[in-house]
């Protein structure tokens, strides 16, 4: 339930990448249709191309060589930024990150770094239909040395974004699009006095967010999840307390691969139960992971097996009620959160 | 870089200089060094790959016997802060660009003291200035990335990809290269057309014409047919002084042949037609040009350098 009037998340995000052109010569942003007047598919950029013309690069529509060409930035030095347009193009820069950008690092000794940052648009819920509404995060899940990053409301991208910067790993920082027009929620301020909001700062670097309606000692379920999804598993937790008295504590991971496992561990300590919500599709993905690995870590302890919320393994419709019936709804995740809270 | 003890070696560590008699000493007449590194990389290849037949190395690797012209034609021309690309074959690029015989062979024996600490193996190589990486194509953007840093530093400095005939059939080379033209990346594209891509001959891969593949996008491209390092020198010293001056990219077709297999032991290309291109070694070619002693002194000084560097990690195997 993010509150009125505060400022959206694609604005909170071009304001950082903003901020990062301003304070760090090394950061180039490269993508299709990024430059103004246009400003991006979803107006991300919109502004920075006028005011760093060298450095906000407007590009043909070649996803690989795109990727590849921040490859070279970033092995000599730049901080390079993709925008993939959609997050389904990401397949055609699948070889440049497994086989090239992945690797750089660990195949050459540690003699290089290739901190390539890929910006891309998922998820559906807006009609595009079964090319342009993928959440395909999962096919990049588990690639070594890569990271996996979900946008959130719950986290300044500007904090996210200097982390990344101050590492060397490459990234693909995943921002889910009905995120996008949201205002931003300040975890740590007053937006929502509802729900009580905490951060376990992990070991990744990057912090969970953890929301509930009441304190932790009093959640029977944890629920882990990002992107939009995050968003909806905080909206059930807040009407499951009101109208059902059923209290879920949501884990919202700013990094989703490689899992910092701390947070997650400390709140299914308590609850001993999990739901894992995702928008890719169902199966071989981050939830089966994640159960996987909670279902060792705490065999014997856990009340129920973990539950793994997804879309449908098929394609995305187009049209909105086919649509609504291939990606986790709030009626699904709700109702996985009873189940499990049991 | 040798005998860093982060890498915790248990062997005696190398020498990683590089050895006068395989690369020249920078007094040589300039006949006599390319004749020298030419030799030199067909020399380590040969030793290559008789520590293979041998059981002495491991997983795969793949020669550029017949193609030392390009490797050390090309070298000539480049300074430090000049980066190259290279693919899968890669030892004879890296050997002229950089001379380290010892990291390359304790690479391929799986020696931490090795250009990649025995990760990279054969065709996985990095050093200041250098990278090769095995998957066709997909080196060639990292190549314009590298050409574009060298642009928005303005260092004046230029990226060479090489890649083969075989290697046009990847989609990523033609974004690749219709972007490196319309951001005028100084990037120089060498095109090594050895005819045959693994075991499949041209005429099978490739659709049209060549070098047009290279102009369609506006690069100005030449094309020679030739193993004779004099020519192969002086063309690219030509091409890459172009490539400085415009600060624009540029691409040079040299037609060749592959004297070897593909890999180790895959060849099964018409015997006659491996034979008829022997008469074109470019060891031959150039070799004929030197005083016949001279030439001796030079090809007893790089066996003598390969085969103590192969003596020597033979000792430590």
């Amino acid at each position: 339930m993010p509150a009125e009037g505060g400022l959206i998340f694609s604005r909170a995000l071009g304001n950082t990448l903003r901020a990062l052109l301003e304070r760090d010569p090394r950061v180039i942003l490269l993508g299709e249709d990024i430059a103004d007047p246009y400003g991006g598919a979803f107006k991300v950029t919109r502004g920075l191309s006028t005011d760093f013309p060298d450095r906000v690069r407007t590009t043909p529509v070649s996803e690989a060589a795109i990727t590849g060409i921040a490859a070279g930035l970033a092995l000599e030095g730049f901080r390079p930024i993709v925008e993939v347009m959609f997050c389904d193009f990401t397949t055609l820069c699948f070889d440049q990150v497994l086989n090239h950008i992945a690797k750089y690092g660990a195949m050459y000794d540690h003699q290089v770094e290739c901190p390539v940052i890929l910006r891309t648009p998922a998820g559906g819920g807006r009609g595009y239909g079964p090319t342009h509404s993928q959440s395909l995060e999962k096919h990049f899940l588990g690639i070594p040395h890569l990271r996996v990053v979900a946008a959130s409301l719950y986290l300044d991208p500007l904090t996210v974004f200097s982390q990344l910067l101050s590492q060397s790993e490459p990234v693909l920082y995943v921002e889910h699009k009905l995120l996008y027009p949201l205002s931003m929620v300040d975890a740590g301020g007053d937006d929502s006095p509802e729900l009580l909001f905490g951060l376990d700062s992990g070991e990744c670097g990057l912090p969970t967010v953890t929301i509930s309606a009441v304190p932790r000692r009093e959640c029977t379920v944890t629920v882990f999840a990002y992107g939009y999804g995050a968003v909806q598993a905080a909206n059930a937790a807040w009407d499951l307390a009101i109208e059902e008295e059923i209290f879920a504590e949501i884990l919202v991971p700013a990094q989703i691969a490689p899992v910092d496992w701390g947070p997650l561990e400390r709140s299914v300590a308590v609850t001993r139960s999990l739901v894992t919500v995702e928008e890719g599709t169902a199966g071989w993905g981050w939830g089966s992971e994640v159960a996987a690995q909670v279902s060792r870590r705490f065999f014997g302890s856990l009340r129920r097996p973990v539950e793994s919320v997804a879309s449908a393994r098929d394609v995305i419709p187009a049209a909105r009620h086919l649509e609504q019936q291939r990606i986790p709804g709030a009626e699904a995740i709700a109702q996985a959160i009873r189940e499990a809270a049991r | 870089m040798a005998g860093d003890s982060r890498r915790g070696n248990r062997l005696p560590a190398i020498d990683r200089t590089p050895d006068l008699r395989l690369v020249g000493s920078p007094e040589e007449p300039r006949d006599e060094r390319l004749f020298r590194r030419m030799f030199f990389l067909r020399c380590f290849e040969e030793a290559v790959l008789d520590l293979f037949s041998e059981g002495l190395l491991n997983g795969t690797t793949h020669c550029c016997i017949g193609q030392e012209a390009d490797c050390v034609g090309i070298a000539e021309h480049l300074t430090p802060g000049d980066h190259v690309f290279s693919n899968h074959r890669c030892h004879g690029h890296y050997l002229a660009h950089t001379g380290d015989a010892a990291g390359l062979l304790a690479e391929m024996t799986g020696r931490s003291d090795g250009v990649c600490g025995g990760v990279g193996g054969s065709q996985h190589l990095c050093a200041p200035g250098f990278k090769s990486n095995g998957v066709l194509g997909g080196t060639m953007p990292a190549a314009a990335g590298i050409a574009l840093a060298q642009q928005l530093r303005g260092t004046g400095h230029l990226s060479v990809a090489f890649i083969g005939d075989g290697t046009l059939g990847e989609g990523v080379v033609y974004e690749t290269l219709n972007i490196a033209s319309l951001w005028r990346l100084p990037l120089f594209v060498v095109c090594e057309d050895n005819a045959w891509s693994q075991s499949t001959p041209k005429r099978l891969n490739m659709a049209g014409g060549l070098r047009e593949r290279f102009e369609a996008f506006g690069i100005p491209t030449r094309e020679i047919d030739t193993t004779d390092v004099l020519e192969i020198d002086h063309t690219a010293g030509e091409e890459i002084a172009a490539v400085r001056h415009a600060g624009s990219p540029r691409a040079l077709v040299i037609q060749t042949y592959r004297l070897c297999h593909h890999s180790k032991s895959d060849d099964n290309r018409p015997l006659a037609e491996v034979e008829s291109r022997w008469l074109l070694d470019p060891l031959r070619v150039h070799g004929v040009r030197l005083d016949g002693q001279r030439r001796g002194e030079i090809e007893s000084e790089v066996r003598q350098g390969i085969g103590s560097l192969v003596e020597c990690l033979r000792r430590a195997a």
